[in-house]
């Protein structure tokens, strides 16, 4: 395990029609942190994020990332006629992962309901389904907006175990979160 | 890049238009609706009717092809896949690209198989109708890579019909007009190497500029 940084962002700033969401925002991210973005609806989490995973472009600042990372967005990227399962082998064709996708769906909770579309899921399962593409490729940033959303008790220790794995692993979290953490954080960024 | 994201996108692609069944059906329907209610309005004379047909099918298409075009790229931006096709995927153009030519491989190759039967209905002579639905092929392809453009461009403005067509519509011109010729004068004609021109061409700027907007539309 190396101190190396997996995600850097320098100076960041955003701005939101005439308005600065915010300015001079340094993140950096190295091997087993958790970083948290906190703040109020609106205050730019998720526009930071978006930078952060180079969706959108800096007004200011520069982002670099040596490590390849997963995204997770508050829109799950399913599309209703989707299963669970053929969503997964999906994104496993494209990124050319040769995870089995029977096992992942197990340990992610999502045996049952796998072969259901997802127009029929519930929000829960849905955002289980997103979770777990993080399993179709080690990477070693996860860029997660508010992940624990919809999650029941039983799926929120599960993604925090996911979470404290990955730490462990070397990798590195970013996640934007409200209300409070079930997690312990390395670090915090209030904005 | 290797080439399985764009295989993947192709499947997806079907998929999609698969699961929206009606939706498919919604241009054939279209195509052959104006196709068939033209002679009502133009009046019976079969000589006109047989000058006009080739027109009237290359409009009919033209109008067509944007009636889905709409949700092609609306749909992975509100859902939120358009996000991880632009992170994962290697080329956002090429992926645009291919979701574009599925689209018309779905929704505008039918309406070429569908031409000998209302070009029949409309009294096209059989010899023109090798050239015509050669030009609809050529001319379908053009008009939906234009229509992805417009349709990328407003993929983040809610009912963007309107937008789509005042768009696209300036751009199908060339097409429309080498088409309509190519149609009466055959493949000997300047006008068919201008329809191969016109469709090179849209091959190779419009998915770049639909990977452009929809970077733009992403952010």
């Amino acid at each position: 395990m190396n101190d190396a940084v997996l995600l850097r962002g320098s100076d960041l700033g955003a701005i939101r029609g005439e308005r600065v969401l915010y300015r001079g925002v340094c993140v950096s991210a190295a091997a087993g942190d958790l970083i948290l973005l906190r703040g109020a609806n609106g205050s730019g989490k998720t526009t930071l994020l978006r930078q952060l995973a180079g969706l959108s472009e800096p007004q200011s600042g520069t982002v670099e990332r040596p490590a390849p990372h997963h995204w997770i967005g508050h829109t799950n990227g399913l599309k209703a006629y989707e299963t669970p399962r053929s969503h997964l082998t999906h994104w496993a064709r494209v990124w050319g992962s040769e995870a089995s996708i029977s096992e992942i769906l197990s340990e992610i909770g999502l045996s049952r309901p796998a072969d259901v579309p997802c127009r029929l899921l519930s929000a829960g399962q849905k955002r289980r389904t997103a979770l777990a593409r993080l399993k179709l490729e080690p990477r070693r940033v996860w860029l997660l907006d508010e992940p624990f959303n919809a999650l029941d008790t039983d799926g929120q220790v599960q993604l925090t175990a996911m979470i404290e794995s990955h730490r462990a692993a070397g990798g590195a979290v970013l996640a934007a979160l409200h209300g409070t953490a079930p997690i312990d954080a390395t670090r915090e960024i209030t904005l | 890049m290797s080439a399985s994201p764009l295989v993947s996108a192709f499947r997806s692609s079907l998929s999609e238009a698969w699961a929206n069944g009606a939706g498919l059906l919604l241009p054939l329907g279209f195509f052959a609706g104006t196709a068939i209610l033209v002679p009502f309005t133009l009046g019976p004379e079969a000589d006109l009717l047989s000058r006009v047909g080739p027109g009237i099918l290359w409009l009919a298409l033209a109008l067509s092809s944007m009636v889905t075009l709409e949700r092609v790229f609306q749909a992975d931006l509100q859902d939120g896949a358009l996000d991880l096709w632009l992170l994962d995927s290697g080329s956002i153009s090429m992926v645009a690209a291919i979701k574009t030519l599925t689209h018309w491989l779905v929704s505008g190759f039918p309406l070429v198989l569908l031409t000998p039967l209302l070009g029949y209905g409309l009294g096209v002579p059989a010899a023109k109708m090798g050239p015509a639905m050669l030009g609809y092929a050529m001319g379908g392809l053009v008009f939906f890579l234009w229509g992805g453009v417009a349709a990328a461009l407003s993929a983040s403005v809610a009912r963007a019909g309107l937008l789509i067509a005042l768009l696209a519509l300036p751009l199908y011109v060339p097409a429309l007009i080498f088409g309509v010729q190519m149609v009466e004068a055959g493949f000997d004609s300047p006008s068919f190497l201008f329809l191969c021109a016109t469709m090179l061409f849209a091959l190779g700027v419009a998915p770049a500029a639909m990977g452009a907007a929809l970077r733009l539309a992403a952010e």
